[in-house]
């Protein structure tokens, strides 16, 4: 078992590397640590520890002499050191749904929500990483660290599947103005969710729910007699006519989709929807583009 | 029991019947069975109600198939039988059956066997014994239980032959000695000798009834040939009405598997009797039919066996000289040969060597003097039967044979020269082939437009040549003349056999004349006196049914008897064998004729149709299992479980599959041949190294360029070829690097390529070394030309001479450099290096070598980039640039060279003829 789980989290992780590989780096949103000051992508905006030039300064006294640019210098009698823009590191802390409902899909050529879900997370993780950022996943589990070996780390829990029929989002232990990323289907109890939105709010944590689903659960397309079960199997609906379903079951999953869309407006968090028939990586640039400043649906 | 015809052997069991509609009321109610599934969403479906609490309905139709699924298990197990036996009394007392057991019966053997079946269950069923006789093979009687007897019928086969007169005597005798209260005759349909005596006596044993089948008795007469077509004749026995009968050509096909090989109509109008069919076939299918049989018609008679009429013949062909090797189109014999190799043995030799042959005809193709021992050997040959086809040529016109008297090897005198028509120094047009007389073997061949005579030996006005010309040009001139001696012919054609002096061997004509003068040297039919003690061994024999199996050890037939004896148990029909002639009997002989019998009208005459009971309850069974598998597969489709999505998936996807992995190879190579073979088409040998591939390609394609630029060859883009897998003769220059590594080729590629060779390819062979080592076995590169050339046919060589072809095809070169600059380039020896005053070229070959050999890598001096500038520098600055430009000469020359062959070298002689003609 241990062996066929490293199994899992390698494919797992060479599955996510593919669909990063195509992505930049990502900077993600950096909301600061005292300030909830938005400035943008371009770090603290003033000089200190960073890659990034930041400018030219005239040396003053006290400038040891290797700090001189000789290449600015050489233009005139004035020299110049370079400065750097300070930036720091912003903390992303990730939750991805490993209930039974997720392991679940309509046909063999389409994958399991839990096999989407935990590619886009793990994608949406190794961009972060390498723009360096800390990334770890909500609870006490894993906390963020950064550095390749966190990918390993978290391939191999993302890859533990839970016997709980639909799992409650962790929201403990988030760091107080760190980022977040909630992947499920959110099929379970609303208020789970609610919980954590709020009380993510309260910490000033800023975060993006990606609703994952199969096409036939926003298709319905049943007919006839059927008992309706859960993975998990202990949930069960009997109908005689599941065509007749159809339209109250679309009204309830869109109502779904309505509470969470609000429960995220009231919070600051992006909500966004995939379909596990279309492709992964559409999946991960609408994250790359919610991670990295927030789109408008 | 019976209701409708139908009895019932438990009649009670259909009551249930009446529990019919109460099932239709119980399997209206039952809705269909729920299916279970897996969908996470039932978080969202709980509580939902459903709107109707109604069961859904079975389907009307469905609840019809069930019903009629257990009315047809109901009626099944009552146990219907069709056509009850209708226990109906008949005479006690012992029954006799007879049968013809001739051919005849063949046909309808099963039947007739089926309805002494069903008459013998009768017999049994009143208690009688039965007795059968065969009159075909009459044995003594024995009176046993019809069940004995049943299985004893199958020892009964129809037999290859008509009751004769012995057969009848010994079966009178049989009927008489019997002590039958009654009999049963089974008559063929056929009259034949001593049918009364048999009828006398079967009615002084009692009562007697006559069965006999209404169809009629078809059956083949032996094949005969009548003007190269096939003729056979088809009779019957009865004539009441018109009918299309199919005949059918039976042989090998050319795997050797027995085949329809062709099939023919023959038409009855009402009131015939007999009617005649033609068979026209290619020579080449004609003479793999073994045997013609009539479609649907099983029996001896309806088959007819074909024996060495249809046999390939023999035939040897001498030419004067030796056809060079590469040069088959030139060949006297080439075209010959194409027209007889599928309809007859070819020999060739020296006519020494296949005169003790002996073979059917022997061709002389532009032969004109033969010593007096093979004047004298061929003479006697003649005599005997043989055909000698002769074709006129250069030799025959230049020599002195049959000029001033006839030459006893000649049909007509011939003047000497003979003529030409049509050329470019002579007037006229070429003269076509007049319509063939009636008298003449050609007589109906239709002759196509495009068939034309230039030149012809010209035959001398004699007495007898009116009678000699079997065809004439258009202006009269005898165009092939024929002389018969005792039993066999000389044909002289007037023209070459080659397409050199006309058009006639390059068209479907001459395979016809040919044909036709073929079948007229074939082997005569046989009659009773030509087989005057001869003693025939059959090899094959037929049975009644027209099967062939071996004769085993039977005994030998005299020949009289065999061509004129009715068939009879020593006397099967077959093939026979004496010495090397074989001979096919058949049942019936040429002009015989089917009589059908006629009974007299006291004796009751009833056909042959059976009406045995019939059980039905098995066959309803059957119905109610499949109606119930009908069921099952219509239940699953209303519940949507027949076929899921991944069985649909998977279903289009092995549609698509079929559709999709039928690569068409074949089509694809078939493709580029033809584009090859419709352009000039330039190509390099790949060998393996792709920088070297791409610089001889690149080469090729900047040569190409160079063609287009500067002459009139405008190639199409070069090609590379694999030698293993490629067809190599559309390419006339082939360009081969030589790496150390490139793999040996194939044994097959090497024929390939040996071929290639000799039918006039090149291939310049480069070891891109600047010959540094002199092709000794020093560089690599030369050592593996040498593993290479080795199992090549490759001529005798010599560096390349200064009075070369090559050195002056367009532009007069001296040096063939390519990015080396080297002056060892080799070509085909000189086989009499002797230099000619005034012919300063050489005449070889037709001028074209078919290997040169250098290092100068010119590959590397042609290749151009894609945008069309030089791929490799060549030297250094100008002079470079003077051996690039030296190099493209080379190119140009060595393709003008391979594509023009001696037609260049030929121009030097044009001074000397614009010379000759102003003096």
């Amino acid at each position: 078992m241990i062996q066929n789980g490293a199994q899992n989290a390698a494919g797992l992780r060479a599955r996510a590397e593919s669909q990063a590989a195509t992505l930049p780096p990502l900077l993600a949103r950096a909301e600061h640590l005292a300030g909830a000051v938005l400035l943008g992508d371009h770090g603290r905006r003033r000089a200190g520890m960073g890659d990034d030039f930041w400018q030219y300064r005239p040396a003053q006294v006290g400038d040891s002499r290797r700090m001189i640019d000789h290449r600015r210098s050489a233009m005139g009698d004035q020299q110049f050191v370079r400065e750097r823009e300070w930036q720091i590191a912003q903390s992303v802390m990730l939750w991805c749904d490993q209930g039974a409902s997720m392991r679940f899909a309509s046909t063999d050529a389409l994958p399991t929500k839990a096999d989407r879900a935990r590619t886009l997370t793990l994608a949406a993780a190794i961009l972060l990483i390498r723009a360096g950022e800390r990334v770890g996943l909500t609870g006490t589990r894993l906390p963020p660290r950064r550095g390749k070996d966190q990918i390993l780390r978290l391939a191999d829990m993302l890859s533990q599947d839970q016997d709980i029929e639909y799992e409650p989002p962790e929201h403990r232990a988030m760091l107080p103005n760190a980022a977040a990323l909630f992947v499920s289907d959110f099929m379970g109890d609303i208020s789970g969710v609610q919980t954590a939105l709020t009380k993510a709010a309260d910490r000033g944590v800023r975060g993006t729910l990606l609703h994952v689903l199969d096409p036939s659960e926003e298709a319905f397309p049943f007919r006839g007699r059927t008992i309706f079960e859960s993975v998990g199997g202990t949930v069960q609906h009997e109908t005689l006519k599941a065509n007749d379903l159809k339209d109250r079951y679309l009204q309830r999953l869109a109502e779904r989709k309505a509470e969470l869309q609000s429960l995220c407006a009231l919070t600051g968090w992006q909500y966004g929807l995939h379909h596990t028939d279309s492709s992964a990586q559409a999946g991960l640039l609408w994250l790359y583009q919610a991670l990295n400043g927030g789109v408008r649906v | 029991m019976t209701i409708f015809g139908v009895g019932f052997a438990a009649p009670w069991l259909l009551v249930a019947l009446a529990a019919l509609p109460i099932l239709w009321l119980l399997l209206r109610a039952v809705p269909p069975a729920p299916i279970k599934r897996q969908f996470p969403g039932v978080a969202l479906l709980l509580g939902l109600k459903d709107d109707e609490t109604v069961s859904d309905r079975t389907p009307w139709w469905l609840l019809l198939l069930r019903m009629l699924a257990v009315a047809a298990i109901i009626v099944g197990l009552a146990q219907p039988v069709l056509n009850p036996e209708d226990p109906s009394a008949t005479t006690n007392g012992p029954l006799l059956i007879v049968l013809d057991g001739s051919w005849a019966g063949a046909a309808g053997h099963t039947q007739r066997m089926n309805s002494v079946q069903s008459e013998m269950s009768r017999a049994s069923a009143a208690g009688q014994t039965v007795a059968v006789l065969q009159l075909s093979n009459p044995a003594d009687l024995l009176f046993l239980p019809a069940a004995t007897w049943a299985t004893r019928l199958a020892g009964l086969p129809p037999r290859p032959w008509q009751p004769s007169a012995e057969n009848v005597s010994k079966a009178t005798q049989i009927i008489a000695d019997a002590d039958a209260s009654s009999s049963l005759w089974f008559s063929d349909g056929l009259e034949y000798g001593g049918r009364d005596t048999v009828l006398e006596a079967l009615e002084t044993v009692g009562p007697l009834q006559v069965f006999q089948s209404g169809r009629e008795t078809l059956a083949l007469t032996p094949a005969s040939y009548i003007d190269g077509a096939i003729d056979l004749t088809v009779e019957r026995s009865g004539a009441t009405q018109a009918r299309d009968v199919i005949v059918l050509a039976q042989g090998r096909d050319p795997a050797g598997n027995g085949a329809t090989l062709a099939t023919a109509t023959a038409s009855f109008d009402a009131g015939q009797t007999s009617t005649d069919v033609a068979l026209v076939l290619p020579s080449e299918l004609r003479a793999r039919i073994t045997r013609f049989e009539i479609q649907g018609t099983r029996s001896a008679g309806a088959t007819t066996l074909v024996d060495d009429g249809l046999r390939r013949r023999e035939v040897a062909l001498v030419s004067a000289r030796e056809g060079r090797e590469g040069l088959e189109l030139l060949s006297p014999l080439h075209f010959l040969k194409q027209a007889l190799e599928p309809t007859a043995d070819l020999i060739e030799g020296a006519l020494s060597d296949v005169l003790p042959a002996n073979p059917d005809v022997i061709v002389l193709a532009d032969v004109a003097t033969l010593s007096e021992r093979e004047t004298d050997a061929l003479l006697a040959w003649i005599e005997t039967g043989g055909m000698l086809l002769r074709f006129a040529g250069p030799r025959v016109a230049a020599s002195d044979v049959s000029r001033v008297e006839e030459h006893p090897l000649m049909p007509v005198r011939l003047r000497s020269g003979g003529r030409s028509v049509g050329g470019a120094m002579s007037w006229g047009e070429p003269k076509s082939v007049a319509a063939f007389a009636d008298t003449s073997p050609f007589f109906g061949l239709s002759i196509p437009d495009d068939v034309v005579v230039r030149s012809q030996v010209v035959a001398q006005p004699d007495p007898t040549l009116a009678n000699r010309v079997i065809a004439e040009l258009s202006d009269g001139t005898p165009l092939v003349t024929r002389k018969v001696i005792d039993q066999g012919q000389i044909v002289l054609f007037h023209v070459t056999a080659n397409a050199e002096w006309s058009t006639l061997p390059l068209s479907g004509l001459f395979v016809e004349m040919l044909e036709r003068l073929s079948i007229s040297s074939s082997a005569r039919l046989p009659d009773a006196e030509d087989l005057n003690g001869t003693t025939w061994t059959p090899l094959q024999v037929m049975n009644g049914f027209g099967i062939l199996r071996d004769a085993g050890a039977m005994p030998g037939v005299a020949g009289p008897e065999l061509i004129d004896g009715a068939t009879r148990p020593d006397l099967l029909p077959g093939l026979y064998q004496s010495r090397e002639r074989s001979l096919a009997r058949n049942v019936l002989q040429t002009g015989a004729v089917l009589t059908p019998a006629m009974w007299p009208a006291r004796i009751p005459v009833s056909g042959l149709t059976v009406r045995p009971p019939q059980p039905l309850g098995g066959m309803l069974l059957a119905l109610a299992l499949v109606l119930l598998l009908l069921d099952i597969v219509a239940s699953l489709a209303l519940s949507g479980r027949l076929l899921g999505q991944s069985a649909r998936a998977t279903l289009t996807m092995l549609a698509l599959g079929v559709m999709l992995t039928h690569p068409d190879a074949t089509r694809a190579q078939d493709a580029i041949d033809t584009g090859a073979a419709a352009e000039v088409v330039l190509a390099n040998v790949i060998t393996g190294n792709a920088k070297v591939d791409d610089v001889a390609y690149a080469g090729l394609l900047g040569l190409t360029d160079t063609l287009y630029f500067r002459t009139s060859i405008e190639p199409a883009p070069p090609t590379s070829i694999n030698l293993e897998t490629d067809e190599l003769a559309f390419y006339p220059l082939l360009y081969w690097p030589i790496t150390p590594e490139q793999p040996t080729p194939s044994v097959e590629a090497y024929a390939k390529l040996n071929a290639y060779l000799r039918s006039g390819g090149l291939i310049l062979f480069d070891t891109r070394d600047a010959n540094i080592a002199g092709f000794g076995a020093a560089s690599p590169n030369g050592r593996k030309l040498q593993a290479l050339a080795g199992p090549l046919d490759i001529p005798a060589l010599e560096p390349l001479p200064r009075d070369h072809v090559l050195t002056r095809t367009f532009y007069l070169l001296q040096d063939f450099p390519g990015r080396h600059n080297s002056r060892d380039v080799w070509v085909e020896a000189s086989p009499n290096a002797e230099q000619i005053e005034g012919m300063p070229f050489r005449n070889l070959n037709d001028g074209v070598t078919p290997v040169i050999i250098g290092g100068n890598d010119w590959a590397g001096a042609w290749a151009i980039t894609s945008s069309g500038g030089p791929m490799l520098p060549v030297g250094r600055g100008f002079s470079g640039e003077r051996q690039r430009e030296l190099a493209n000469r080379f190119g140009v020359n060595l393709v003008m060279h391979v594509l023009t062959g001696n037609y260049k070298s030929d121009q030097v002689h044009v001074p000397e003829l614009l010379e000759r003609l102003s003096q």
